[in-house]
Order: structure tokens, then sequence, then C-alpha cells
């Protein structure tokens, strides 16, 4: 019977036809809204304002993108991204793994208090800690350091906010990952009379290159999207980086919706490209330590 | 607490493998006993370091949240810090007008959440899940907006809103003055509208979760079921649903989480006036409206910390439990 199933092709049932009908509807209605956009902003102002949002186009060309693009000087915004997004990815990626080979490692008792503090931390919603905080950045003073001559209104400060924060789930995903390497890994390298930092550096890390991909990649669509920490602790609007800066620039130089969609849409485009490209890395990062808020 | 049994950790991999030898004596501690003192001091630091940077960026300022709580001050110098008890929290619960609205829109953010595109995300992830073709296709498309940032998102359903060129208007004609709807201004709607965004974010974000908890359902325990002559939705509730309970926790949690969290979406749609009051807008709008009021800002974020612990707390104990017999 089951050669028999396996020679001929299964018949089209009706079920299948009405399912691949259903997913292709909804998920048609599921991009309308960013199609919308792109429509929008692929169609010069003029046109939409004489003849409404809604009608046939005329004219499609790109120069929303180009003129959203240029006014604002948004590769000045991209550019203070950059400036945050990779320091705080890369920092937040050592210091998670060190805590997670310290904590998934050596049983010093308190492993498990210490990885219920950093994961409880990441699951606090931000206002929670957002006043003390802000104080705390204008109270510490960085003269020469940071350009404000403080923790407030830095790229420094955002990244050690970053962090702070997000190494939480990455020690709790790392540290689920490294107990599963055989123990005998270390266990030799200790009685071989290899250091610690060389047990980390040389043999568990690149064990965790699988997780530490995904993470990275998670880390930075995380960071690149973040609105709230930039949004408070950033006062200058020239030091904000590109998704906290988009509320400014549709005040300022997007002066008509089609210009917003092109905006908006220019913003979206360095995360859909890393998601297209790293898209099971970003969804297994998701699915390995799904506690995540 | 046996963490003699606990064939995960190091330590346990240094004593014998288990069974009969378990009796002994535990030899102490396994790596821990061939260290050096560099090694000590290497072990301290890389512990060291982002516990402190954790703890004193995370922990100092929730706990100075709630100290600070019970004083005011206008941010001006310690010496202005005065303590006043209960005052703000008095003040808060009898005379904002926005509290008790924000705190009913974070309840109803929750509800509508996990009423509405929570189920269907899992009804999504169960049909992608068929083995049918495109289904890659399919879930890029739904997760698309989990990837977009929130302000994005609210910048496209804008776009969807406005009353005068968005899209909900024009295709229903309500874009002519006299016949307005409109959906970010109306407090009676707006919570509503940014809803729907919310929701349609969310949807994604559930289905991949569920996806990857069907993943772990047994095939066999399915194909039992409807050898014993189950339909598909007897399958899916007397043997699927069941064995996906861990997910169900984790769905739920991260629903809560999201819908404490909630204000990006807000934020950019129209700075939680009235209509849309949440709990963390009147937080922020504390800090970076014209009005500073440390304490009074303080006493809303600890109704937020008690709220969030109340769920943090027992879904980690259960899950490091749950770890640890494993």
């Amino acid at each position: 019977m089951s050669t028999l199933a396996l020679k001929k092709r299964p018949p089209v049932r009706p079920a299948r036809v009405l399912l691949h009908t259903f997913l292709v509807v909804t998920s048609l209605a599921w991009l309308a809204p960013l199609l919308w956009a792109v429509y929008a902003a692929l169609r010069p102002y003029s046109e939409t304002s004489n003849k409404g949002y809604v009608s046939w186009p005329d004219k499609l060309n790109f120069d929303n993108f180009t003129n959203a693009f240029e006014q604002s000087d948004m590769m000045h915004y991209f550019g203070n991204t950059l400036l945050i997004a990779v320091p705080a990815v890369l920092v937040t990626l050592l210091l998670s793994s060190m805590v997670a080979f310290y904590v998934s490692r050596f049983d010093f008792r308190l492993n498990m208090f210490l990885l219920l503090v950093f994961t409880a931390g990441n699951l606090l919603p931000q206002q929670v800690i957002i006043t003390p905080l802000y104080r705390l950045y204008l109270l510490i003073d960085l003269p020469g350091i940071t350009t404000s001559g403080k923790l407030y209104d830095s790229a420094l400060g955002l990244v050690l906010i970053h962090v702070a924060f997000q190494s939480g789930f990455c020690a709790f995903v790392l540290s689920n990952y490294m107990r599963m390497l055989p123990h005998e890994l270390t266990e030799a390298a200790l009685v071989d009379g290899a250091s610690v930092w060389r047990m980390y550096w040389q043999i568990v890390l690149p064990l965790c290159k699988p997780a530490m991909a995904a993470l990275a990649t998670l880390l930075s669509i995380w960071i690149y999207n973040d609105f709230f920490w930039a949004i408070v602790l950033i006062s200058t609007g020239e030091n904000m980086p590109i998704t906290s800066a988009l509320n400014n620039l549709s005040g300022q130089y997007f002066t008509d919706p089609n210009l917003v969609a092109a905006g908006a849409l220019l913003t979206a485009i360095p995360t859909l490209i890393v998601y297209f490209v790293l898209q099971r890395q970003f969804v297994s990062g998701l699915t390995l330590g799904a506690n995540k808020g | 607490m046996s963490t003699d049994t606990d064939m995960k950790s190091p330590e346990a991999a240094a004593v014998p493998p288990p069974g009969p030898a378990q009796e002994k004596k535990r030899v102490p501690k396994g790596h821990k006993r061939l260290l050096t003192r560099r090694d000590r001091i290497a072990l301290a630091f890389m512990a060291g370091v982002p516990t402190v940077l954790h703890v004193a960026l995370v922990w100092v300022t929730a706990l100075a949240s709630i100290a600070l709580a019970f004083t005011t001050w206008d941010g001006i110098g310690f010496d202005t810090i005065k303590w006043v008890g209960l005052d703000n929290f008095r003040q808060l619960f009898t005379d904002n007008p926005q509290f008790w609205p924000a705190v009913q829109h974070n309840i109803i953010w929750f509800v509508v959440l996990i009423l509405i595109p929570t189920p269907f995300g899992l009804f999504l992830a169960v049909q992608l899940d068929k083995k049918i073709r495109f289904s890659r296709v399919y879930q890029t498309a739904f997760f698309l907006p989990v990837v977009v940032s929130l302000a994005v998102t609210g910048f496209v359903w804008q776009l969807v809103y406005n009353p005068d060129t968005g899209l909900i208007n024009s295709l229903i004609g309500a874009n002519k003055p006299g016949h307005y709807i409109d959906w970010i201004g109306d407090p009676h709607l707006n919570l509503w509208a940014v809803l729907i965004a919310a929701s349609w974010r969310h949807a994604g974000y559930m289905m991949i979760l569920y996806l990857a908890g069907l993943k772990g359902v047994d095939p066999s325990l399915r194909e039992a079921s409807s050898l014993d002559g189950a339909n598909e939705w007897q399958t899916f509730k007397n043997v699927v649903f069941p064995t996906l309970r861990p997910t169900n926790t984790v769905v739920l949690v991260v629903t809560i989480i999201e819908a404490l969290r909630a204000f990006d979406l807000v934020f950019v749609f129209n700075k939680g006036a009235q209509g849309t009051e949440l709990l963390s807008i009147l937080i922020t709008n504390n800090i970076i409206g014209e009005s500073s009021r440390i304490g009074y800002g303080s006493a809303i974020a600890v109704v937020l910390l008690v709220i969030s612990l109340a769920v943090i707390i027992p879904y980690l104990i259960a899950t490091f439990r749950k770890e640890r017999q494993a």
C-alpha cells in the first residue's frame, strides 16, 4: 500500500485548495499595509493630492525615496545607529557568554540565582527603570569622553543600557546551550592545565557559534528597532539613532504622507535585509529562548 | 535542593556516573578544586563585570524607582528629595484622571492580544505545519510585521488610518469634510485602531512560537489519533493542544509582558493622548513632558513593576525548577 502511495502523486484534495486560497488571501491582507506604504511612496505627491490616494497611478518613481533620504540627511542617522548597535551587539555577546560560561561550567551554588536575576531583569518593562536611569545618566559626568560631557545624550549611554538589558536574555540562552556541551571537554582541558580563560575562549566559545550567530541576528534587529531608550535618553535630535529619529524627521522633513511612507520604508530596509538573509538564525534565536518578551 | 542528581552540571561530570555511586559522599566542587589563583580571578572578572553592569543599570534603578515613589523630588540636587510616604500613591489612585483609564487600557491590550491574534497565530501555525507547499513563503509574510520596528509600524498604519489621505477613509468615502472618521484622534476609536496594528504584529510572533512548539509534537501521537477515527479538530483538541502546554505558558507570559510594555506604537500614533493612555506612557510623560515629577512618575513605575514581577517570578521559578529536574 505504501509503495502505491509513493508512486502515485496524491490527488489534489479540495481541502488543500481551500487552505491555499485562504493562506494566499490572508498573507496578502497581512502585507497590505506595507504594500500600501510602498505604493504611496512610489507616487508623486502632486498626483495623489489631485486624484486621491486610492486611484490608478500615472507616474511611479523613486523620487520620494531619494528626497526623503537626502533632505533629512538620513545617512547621518544610519551612522548613529551603526555606532550604537555594533558595539552593543558585540559587548552583549561577550559579557553574556562569559556569565553563561561561569554559570554553566562552575556550580558555585549562586548560579541559578544569578541566572534568575539576569532573566527576570530582561523581562521587566523598560519604563519601570527609566525614571531613575534618566536621573543617573544626568548625574554621571564624563567630560571629554562623550560630546555631551555626560552619560545622558551620548551613544555610550545607549550602548550601556542595551548591553545591560539584553545580556539577561543572552545569558539565559547561552547558558542553556553551554550546558548541552559535553563536560569532558572542559574537564580534560582543566586537567591538562589550561587556564579558565583559554577554556572559555578556545574551547567553549567556538562551539557556541550557532547560538551566537542566532543571538547576533536577533540583537542587531532589536537594537536597531529600539525606539524607547533613545527617545528618553537622547535629547539632541542630531544624536538619535534612525528608528527614534524618524519621529522628529516626520515632523520636520517628511511634509507629506508620501514622504513619510518613503522615510519609514527606508528605515525598515536594513532590518528586512538582515531578516531575509538570516531568516533561519533569526527564527531559531527567537524560539531558542522563547521566554523573550 | 539536590544538585547531585543534576547531570547537566559540570560538577556532576566530575563525580562518577550516577547509579550506586550516587550514595557516595560528594567530591568537593568538581572544576573548582583544580583552579589556580589566576583562574579564580579570571572567573570573578567574567561573572562580576556583566553582573555589576546588569544589576546597577536594571535592578538598582528598579529599586530606586520604589524608593523614589515615596518621595517628591524636582531632580535638582539631592537635598530637595522629600519623604512623603504614600502621598504619591494616594494621589495616583484618587486624583489622577489618566491613571485608571491607563490601567484599563493595559488590561484591554492584554485581553485583545490573547483572545484574537494569539489563537489566530496558533491557527496559522497548525495550518502551516501540515507539510504544505510554500509554507515558508506564507510564514515570511505573516512574520514580516514582527521584524519591522514598532515605530515604522506606527507610521505605516498611520497611512492606513489618516482621516484625509488614509486607505480606510478613502475606500469608504469618509475622507470628505463632515463624514470624517478620525481613527487616530477620536478617543472612542483610537485604542482599537492601535490594537489592530498591535494584533497584526502579535499574530506573526505567536505563529512562530507555536510552529516551534508543534515541531515538538510526536507525529505518531497524531497518527494514532487519526487511526482511532478522530477527525482533525478532535485530534487537535485532544492530542495536539494538550502537548503544547509548555508553549502555551511561554505565549501567555510573552503576551502579558507585551501588554505591559506597549509604548512605541501609541507614542508614534498620538503620544498617548486621550483614549490611548497607558501606564508606560504616563511614566514617560513624567520625564520628558513639561512637568518633571520624579516621585509621582516612580509611583506609576512601581505599579507596573509589581504587576510585572507577579508574572515574571512565578514563571521563571517554574521554568528553572523544571530545568533542574530535566
